[in-house]
């Protein structure tokens, strides 16, 4: 430990849970190499998964996981962007609401009226919809789950005031770097990897299985060219559009690109 | 008459979000609530018109702590409805990876979320600070768990490489066999495990449980056996329905489970299952229960403790043995022709028996789904542990006693995010 250790101001990080498994934060947890130096760098002045510990703000770094799904976590979410000086969102429901989404594809108007045994016991909204539509966010971290990596790398960066290092090229580029054979080329299984952005460490491929786009949009996805491909290996609108609304359903290429393959019956 | 309330607002080291409301009046509990807050995520909604195959990536969201049960549970009910059944070699696959769940999950709870409470710490992080050593064995021995569900699943948080009907590609056998010197290190700091937790203090509070689990003749059951409990229930899977029910009430986003006709609510968990199947465990995990002084039976809630770290010694013994008999197989999975059908599931997820169900149309979509957490099942018996808790230890002061209520809830481990996500859409027009 260095001996001005004590003197050294750390910064302090929170960790926020909204409409979520869970699976984002605990992926700080599976840091097992990492954690104790992590808790060593930073104050860990909120995380409520981990510890009783709540320390007040302003926080230096916000992890924000889950995705706003009552009226009361729309004015949390406001009232945590106001306390900190940098609001990361980690993983789809953050980012893009995450598989809970799906419900902003019902007809959700009498859905939430009819559907409880007892309406009045829950509180709940029509949709389920990323931070980023709520607040100002200044980095979004993708993944179902996130890549734990790329969090180290994204919290070092922002601890150090410099841009992460996260791609945002495809997946397909990271199934070259690896030296995967293509999936969809080799073997005619369909795979979302053309779309999707790369880092969860190119996982899908290399079980022989097509991507299922859990890290979401990449940067300028043509999903349309990528709808062809699935045509031509024998999928019809049902499959594709049901392809695109999973765990990203509602960020916003994929949902235009599964709401174009919406059969109308 | 003097009054106390007790609350926890946002309760820590649980995974979701719950609170806590307890009245006391004149000596005696007049209002207690085990409240569940996390938003409902209608998973049985959203599953409805998607394929089959679905299921498990979909219900594995659930929860990023336990996605292995539902992964298993969901593909074990999916193929009950399209009448197949799996070989051997994948089936003890499945369980090698269930085994990986066991041991991190009950490692994170136990050690990073539980044992501070007893050791007087607020967190791991304090607890760190104090004892590198503990701490330290406890990362070890999570990533121990965390690289059994790398190996054959792809990730440790929502595995990819799982499908209705076995695998994508059957794991390669160098890297399941590469992990038996670390599977033999996690098995002796297991041990290690059992004997720390063992010489905590525990407060003295018993209760006479129903306790629910899966049981299998031959095996401590994870993935497959019949329902029983300890008051003469032994059912099918197929029959879960026909004696659990749910309840909606008014405080919870989570539905309470019941046992339909009993009195009393029911546990599951690590309680339960080492009630019932103690016979069921390996030699090793029964000595280091001995060393440690459990009895046959463990009726003091607290002391789940040790019986989740006796469970941690089986699964890393479990995980030797299946990972030196080893195999791949071919095909990865068995092939399936989608038809209509019902199908249940039902698998000990590490907080308890999880149990599902689906409805499957002509074309192999999901019609209806039903799913049942481990969590959902133990809300009634936290809260009445939690009255018999605060009625035992009215004589602590207020911030002594919130603190002893959070340690009891902790006794659960409870998954608010899965209690949460089960939320029944029942319609009910007037």
């Amino acid at each position: 430990m260095p001996p001005n250790h004590m003197a050294r101001k750390r910064p302090k990080l929170a960790v926020w849970k909204f409409s979520s498994c869970d699976g984002c934060q605990l992926s700080l947890l599976d840091c097992e190499d990492e954690l104790l130096a992590v808790a060593d760098a930073v104050e860990i002045a909120y995380f409520l998964e981990a510890t009783r510990v709540a320390i007040q703000g302003p926080y230096d770094v916000s992890l924000v996981e889950g995705s706003i799904g009552t009226p009361h976590d729309a004015e949390r979410i406001r009232r945590i962007r106001a306390r900190s000086k940098v609001l990361i969102t980690i993983g789809a429901c953050a980012t893009a609401g995450g598989i809970q989404a799906l419900r902003n594809f019902r007809d959700v108007d009498g859905f939430i009226r009819a559907v409880y045994a007892r309406p009045d016991f829950i509180d709940t909204l029509a949709t389920s919809t990323a931070i980023r539509d709520h607040v100002t966010v200044d980095f979004e971290l993708h993944g179902c789950p996130i890549n734990k990596a790329q969090l180290l790398e994204v919290l070092n960066a922002f601890l150090n005031g410099r841009r992460p290092v996260v791609p945002p090229h495809s997946q397909c580029i990271e199934c070259k770097l690896h030296g995967t054979v293509c999936v969809m080329v080799a073997r005619g299984v369909p795979c979302l990897g053309p779309v999707t952005q790369a880092g969860c460490g190119n996982l899908c491929p290399r079980f022989e299985r097509g991507c299922y786009g859990c890290f979401g949009p990449k940067e300028t996805p043509n999903t349309a060219a990528l709808a062809k491909q699935l045509t031509a290996l024998g999928w019809g609108d049902a499959e594709i559009a049901n392809a695109f609304r999973s765990f990203n359903a509602d960020a916003e290429e994929f949902r235009r690109e599964g709401d174009a393959h919406e059969r109308t019956e | 008459m003097q009054t106390r309330t007790i609350k926890v607002d946002a309760l820590a080291r649980v995974e979701g979000e719950g609170a806590l409301y307890v009245r006391v009046k004149g000596g005696v509990v007049q209002d207690l609530k085990f409240r569940i807050f996390e938003p409902p995520r209608f998973f049985e909604a959203l599953l409805v018109g998607r394929p089959y195959g679905d299921a498990p990536d979909i219900t594995s969201r659930i929860c990023g702590i336990c996605p292995v049960a539902y992964i298993v549970g969901s593909s074990h009910a999916m193929e009950d409805a399209l009448g197949v059944a799996v070989p051997e070699p994948i089936r003890e696959a499945r369980r090698l990876l269930y085994c990986g769940e066991w041991i991190q999950s009950h490692v994170l709870h136990a050690y990073l979320l539980h044992a501070p409470d007893f050791m007087g710490f607020e967190d791991s992080i304090q607890l760190a600070k104090a004892h590198p050593g503990v701490v330290e064995r406890a990362l070890d021995l999570k990533k121990t768990g965390n690289r059994i569900l790398e190996v054959l699943g792809g990730r440790a948080v929502h595995p990819v490489n799982t499908r209705v009907g076995g695998f994508w590609k059957a794991p390669p056998r160098a890297e399941v066999r590469g992990m038996l010197d670390d599977l033999r290190r996690a098995r002796d700091a297991a041990v290690e495990s059992v004997r720390l937790f063992a010489g905590f203090a525990f407060p003295d509070y018993e209760d006479d449980y129903t306790f629910v689990a899966l049981h299998h003749p031959d095996e401590y059951a994870i993935d497959r056996g019949r329902i029983v409990s300890n008051r003469g229930l032994d059912i099918s899977i197929a029959d879960f329905e026909t004696h659990f029910a749910e309840e909606h009430v008014a405080h919870s986003n989570a539905l309470h489970g019941v046992m339909v006709g009993a009195d009393r609510p029911y546990m599951v968990g690590p309680l339960a299952r080492y009630a019932l199947n103690f016979d069921q465990l390996s030699p090793l995990a029964k000595q280091a229960a001995a060393e440690a002084g459990l009895p046959r039976v463990v009726r003091n809630p607290f002391k789940s403790l040790v019986v989740r770290a006796v469970e941690t010694v089986y699964a890393c013994d479990e995980a030797v043995r299946l990972a030196e008999g080893y195999e791949e197989f071919d095909p990865a999975a068995v092939p399936i022709l989608p038809r209509a059908g019902r199908g249940t599931g039902c698998t000990e997820a590490p907080r308890g028996l999880c149990y599902h169900r689906y409805d499957l149309d002509g074309e192999g979509r999901i019609a209806s789904a039903s799913i049942v957490p481990p969590t959902s099942q133990n809300q009634k018996q936290i809260e009445a542990d939690l009255r018999g808790v605060v009625q035992a230890n009215l004589d602590l002061p207020d911030d002594r006693l919130k603190d002893r209520c959070e340690q009891a809830i902790r006794n659960y481990d409870p998954c608010i995010s899965c209690a949460t996500h089960v939320v029944t859409l029942t319609v009910d027009r007037d």
